[in-house]
């Protein structure tokens, strides 16, 4: 019988060649069945189908169970697990450093809504390039269960405790701070989550991600509002989410009376096939309005609620060169002799 | 007064009996927001273009107006620039305290008061010589509003007068104070003017202080502490600054950035750094630790409840090795405390910043010329040991006028430290970050960006083995704490040596920072006075290098001078030398807020050494 030598296929690569493979992590340590992990699959599958270079994004997190996934995606890049609740201070500090990052921040509801609400709004305020998303589970999970500020008013942890407090809506929140991309997710909805982190990457600003990521340990129970089930039986999407990354140049009609385009600042294109007629993702005033309209209805919206490609950066704001500062040599960061002169001499 | 001070007799025009002449201490006592900043500037650089060594220290409320605040000027012609307890010759301005002032005035002061106050006859053991401000003023500045702010610029003439003032010398200085503000210039001139004629026409010279010409000033520049630090920053190379004001610290951010705005503006444009003011200590210290992180030269400047606010992102940076420099402002704690008088306060508590086993490195700059080269210093070590320094600076040396001789330009290229770049990790192959390679505890680290499979790490503040990955496991925590120890151990060679002056006593002083000025002032008052020769040492760094430990072997006493309450440069040295002989570490220490005068250091140790 003649034998053929077999070849093994080549893996599938992207556009700059390289497989899924260099896009993974560490192995998670995360429980069974975690939002989290569901998460990290769409953020390796959307930096691997967008072609980012690993090497160029920098991970950031804070403290809890959702600042530890960083460890299991994307090895080859930089990460920094800080401290609790100040993600958004060393993102601001690297990205200051290195304007050529893509910078990537993973927090947590208890880590962004409570301990971290200041540094939270003020990273929303600056419209920092950079892409932050909340893992939300409505409790703390490393810490055992309690509950966290986006929990629901009435939701029920599994020792029978309810809710009396009214959660904080992270995305109202930031859309009135003014951040440029501001959407929800859940992480058992991969089309619409893969959609969202791909126009998250082509977005020059602060995209905030809100993605419920069920707590299959502490709260996915009867009475929570955050479970799995809960989610599936309760989700109200706005849109239907497709997105055309610039390099793909592919042109497809669409009917503007049931879509809205949106061009991103690399020049990709965010299509938002409309699901409730007369929203308008453009509008932040309208899109406050309707977050607050949902909770009094008890849906759980999600979708891209606003985007603004062309609101200006943080790094436009300061005028900061375009080289990353890090790098800048020493003739360019040391004034010359004559300087000093010049200022000795107005002070003598 | 030491009889050194003295000029001969006989030789003045006026009715005095002795004429003290280039030795005194102004003290112009006024109220905050009523633009005596100004007046006191001009009559500082008037004398300090004279040739006079001068000082000035402003003791103020923390408050925009309306408080009591006093300006000392103190001329000396042996250079000594510290405080000077007694106060030879009171403006006073302020009603308010008035009274207070003149009764605290040694025999033999001279008083310049507003005539309505009647001072004059509250003692009659001093000069008295009263100046009808309003009445002047209202003859020079016709427009009623500003007769406030000109009001002061009197005393400045009468001032010049009677210290017998170059009058061409105050024209330079309120001429460079107003710059280019040409009206408001003209107009203040002709209040020193008014106020010269009305002293020539109506005062007598009745005491003995008079300032004349020397060349002891020659090259010479005025600068504050704070100003000078922003300098050394920028040619440190400084690219991200975060902060959050407080006093006493904002003015280093600020001339920062008005400096970074002239001077680091590239051919494009384009900012060659990244200034921000945030949200709070924590987050300004937060985009510190980040931007090393990412490979930038970062700082902040803070004061003690914005250290306190620091501690765990400190730590962070301590035990993830993540470079960045904070400069703290000591000013008066606990808590608020005395927001703007001056401590040394910090020591302890940045030393060891943080929760479990840390260390810090500090540095201590005592003038306005170590402002700036330590600042260049604070970054170099920085980047070499991967680590937080401190630089603790305090308020009256960030905030008041010192002379200095001009700064020198840096020699030294910048060295960013231990780097892997992509082309080293292409020869290496791979690398573990935390792993002690040469011996000295310093690893090596990559930046995020660098363009190599093998550059990344996780970075975390958790538990680490060398090659960064997470472990709790006993022998990984222990090396690692052990290595970090180490470096810490090499960083004793690298960092500034102390100035020694020793072989000469068996009583030692060592002292720090600002407590220098009275410190060398004392000795001298001490060897004058009572024949007493001490050594002398001041630690420029912690920790301490080999110098220190030798001094306190070689010295029977070591009083250690400080700014605080509870002797925290002692406790420090104590922790550091061989406890045989750590009974020989004296506390001089001295809480009041004040910048320390010589004169307190002189008779407590002649107090503490039984004499």
């Amino acid at each position: 019988m003649a034998t053929t030598p077999s070849s093994t296929p080549a893996p599938k690569t992207n556009r700059i060649g390289l497989a899924v493979l260099d896009y993974r992590g560490g192995k998670t340590t995360l429980c069974a069945g975690c939002g989290h992990n569901a998460i990290s699959e769409r953020i390796i599958d959307a930096m691997y189908e967008m072609g980012v270079q690993p090497e160029r994004v920098a991970k950031l997190s804070g403290i809890g169970c959702s600042s530890k996934s960083p460890a299991y995606f994307m090895n080859r890049s930089h990460s920094f697990n800080s401290v609790h609740g100040r993600m958004p201070s060393i993102a601001t500090g690297a990205m200051l450093a290195n304007r050529s990052l893509l910078a990537l921040g993973v927090s947590g509801d208890g880590d962004t809504a409570s301990i971290g609400i200041g540094q939270f709004i003020h990273l929303m305020r600056r419209n920092l390039p950079l892409i932050y998303i909340i893992e939300d589970n409505g409790v703390y999970g490393l810490t055992k269960g309690q509950f966290s500020a986006t929990a629901d008013l009435g939701s029920k942890l599994k020792t029978g405790v309810v809710n009396d407090l009214p959660p904080i809506d992270t995305c109202a929140l930031a859309i009135s701070m003014g951040a440029s991309f501001v959407g929800r997710s859940f992480s058992g909805d991969k089309r619409q989550l893969l959609g969202m982190l791909k126009a998250a990457i082509a977005h020059e600003g602060t995209v905030m991600l809100d993605v419920v990521s069920p707590c299959v340990t502490f709260n996915d129970h009867e009475g929570s509002t955050k479970s799995y089930k809960y989610m599936i039986d309760h989700e109200e999407p706005l849109q239907e989410i497709d997105f055309v990354p610039a390099f793909a140049d592919i042109s497809v009609e669409y009917d503007p009376g049931t879509t809205v385009e949106v061009t991103m600042h690399d020049g990709s294109r965010l299509r938002l096939r409309k699901l409730e007629e007369d929203y308008d993702p453009t509008n932040r005033t309208s899109a406050i309005h309707r977050l607050t309209e949902a909770h009094e209805k008890g849906e759980v919206l999600t979708g891209v609620f606003y985007v603004n490609p062309k609101a200006p950066s943080f790094l436009d704001l300061l005028n900061m060169t375009d080289q990353p500062l890090a790098h800048l040599p020493q003739s360019t960061v040391r004034p010359g002799r004559e300087v000093l002169q010049q200022v000795m001499e107005e002070l003598r | 007064m030491a009889s050194t001070d003295l000029a001969p007799r006989g030789m003045a025009q006026n009715a005095g009996a002795e004429r003290i002449v280039n030795n005194m201490s102004i003290q112009v006592a006024t109220v905050n927001g009523s633009g005596s900043q100004s007046s006191n500037t001009v009559l500082l650089r008037s004398i300090f273009q004279m040739g006079i060594p001068v000082s000035g220290k402003n003791l103020f409320p923390s408050n925009i107006a309306g408080l009591p605040t006093w300006y000392t000027i103190r001329a000396n012609k042996s250079g000594y620039v510290a405080r000077k307890k007694e106060i030879d010759f009171l403006i006073a301005m302020n009603p308010e305290t008035a009274r207070e002032d003149v009764l605290a005035l040694a025999p033999g002061a001279a008083v310049l008061y507003d005539e309505p106050l009647n001072l004059n006859s509250l003692r009659n053991d001093l000069t008295f010589y009263a100046v009808p401000y309003d009445k002047i003023v209202a003859t020079v500045c016709p427009e009623a509003k500003l007769r406030k702010l000109v009001k002061n610029m009197i005393y400045v003439g009468v001032l010049a007068k009677l210290l017998e003032i170059d009058m061409a010398e105050v024209e330079k200085a309120l001429r460079k104070q107003f710059a280019k503000k040409v009206k408001a210039a003209n107009l203040n001139w002709g209040a020193v003017q008014a106020g010269f004629d009305y002293a020539a026409a109506s005062l007598a010279k009745k005491d003995p202080y008079l300032v004349q010409r020397m060349n002891a000033t020659s090259g010479k520049i005025i600068i504050d502490g704070n100003s000078a630090g922003a300098l050394g920053c920028m040619f440190a190379g400084v690219t991200v600054v975060a902060w959050y004001p407080i006093t006493p610290s904002s003015s280093l951010p600020e001339h920062l950035i008005d400096y970074m705005k002239r001077f680091r503006i590239g051919a494009d444009g384009k900012a060659t750094f990244a200034i921000v003011q945030a949200e709070d200590e924590l987050a300004a210290v937060g985009m510190v630790v980040g931007a090393g992180w990412a490979g930038a030269r970062a700082m902040t400047a803070t004061s003690g409840p914005g250290i306190s606010l620091m501690a765990e992102f400190v730590g962070l940076a301590y035990y993830a090795e993540v470079p960045g420099v904070i400069w703290d402002i000591q000013r008066v704690g606990p808590s608020t405390g005395l927001p703007t008088r001056t401590s040394q306060g910090d020591l302890l508590s940045t030393a060891v910043l943080s929760h479990g086993d840390t260390k810090h490195i500090l540095l201590l700059p005592a003038s306005v010329e170590e402002c700036f080269t330590m600042a260049q210093d604070a970054f170099e070590l920085a980047e070499k040991f991967q680590t937080i320094v401190f630089v603790l600076s305090d308020l009256d040396l960030a905030m008041n006028n010192w002379m200095a001789d001009p700064f020198q330009y840096p020699e030294k290229p910048i060295d960013r430290g231990k780097v892997l770049s992509k082309e080293e990790l292409q020869r290496l192959g791979s690398f573990a970050r935390y792993k002690d390679v040469d011996g000295d505890g310093i690893p090596y680290r990559t930046l995020p960006g660098t363009d190599h499979p093998g550059a990344a790490y996780f970075t975390r503040g958790s538990g680490h083995n060398e090659k960064s990955q997470y472990s709790e496991r006993p022998d990984d925590y222990e090396n690692n704490m052990e290595r970090l120890n180490r470096k810490f151990e090499t960083a004793r060679s690298f960092v500034p040596r102390p100035q020694v002056e020793t072989g000469k006593s068996k009583i030692g002083f060592i002292g720090f920072g600002t407590s220098h000025w009275a410190l060398i002032e004392a000795r001298d008052q001490l060897r004058q006075e009572y024949n007493v020769e001490t050594d002398y040492l001041r630690v420029r760094a912690y920790p301490f290098t080999r110098e220190v430990h030798e001094f306190v072997q070689q010295h029977e006493r070591v009083y250690i001078v400080e700014q605080n309450r509870d002797a925290q440069m002692l406790s420090l040295l104590k922790l550091d030398v061989e406890p045989s002989l750590a009974g020989r570490l004296r506390s001089m220490a001295h809480i009041h807020g004040l910048p320390l005068d010589a004169r307190s250091i002189t008779d407590e140790l002649m107090t503490m050494e039984g004499k």
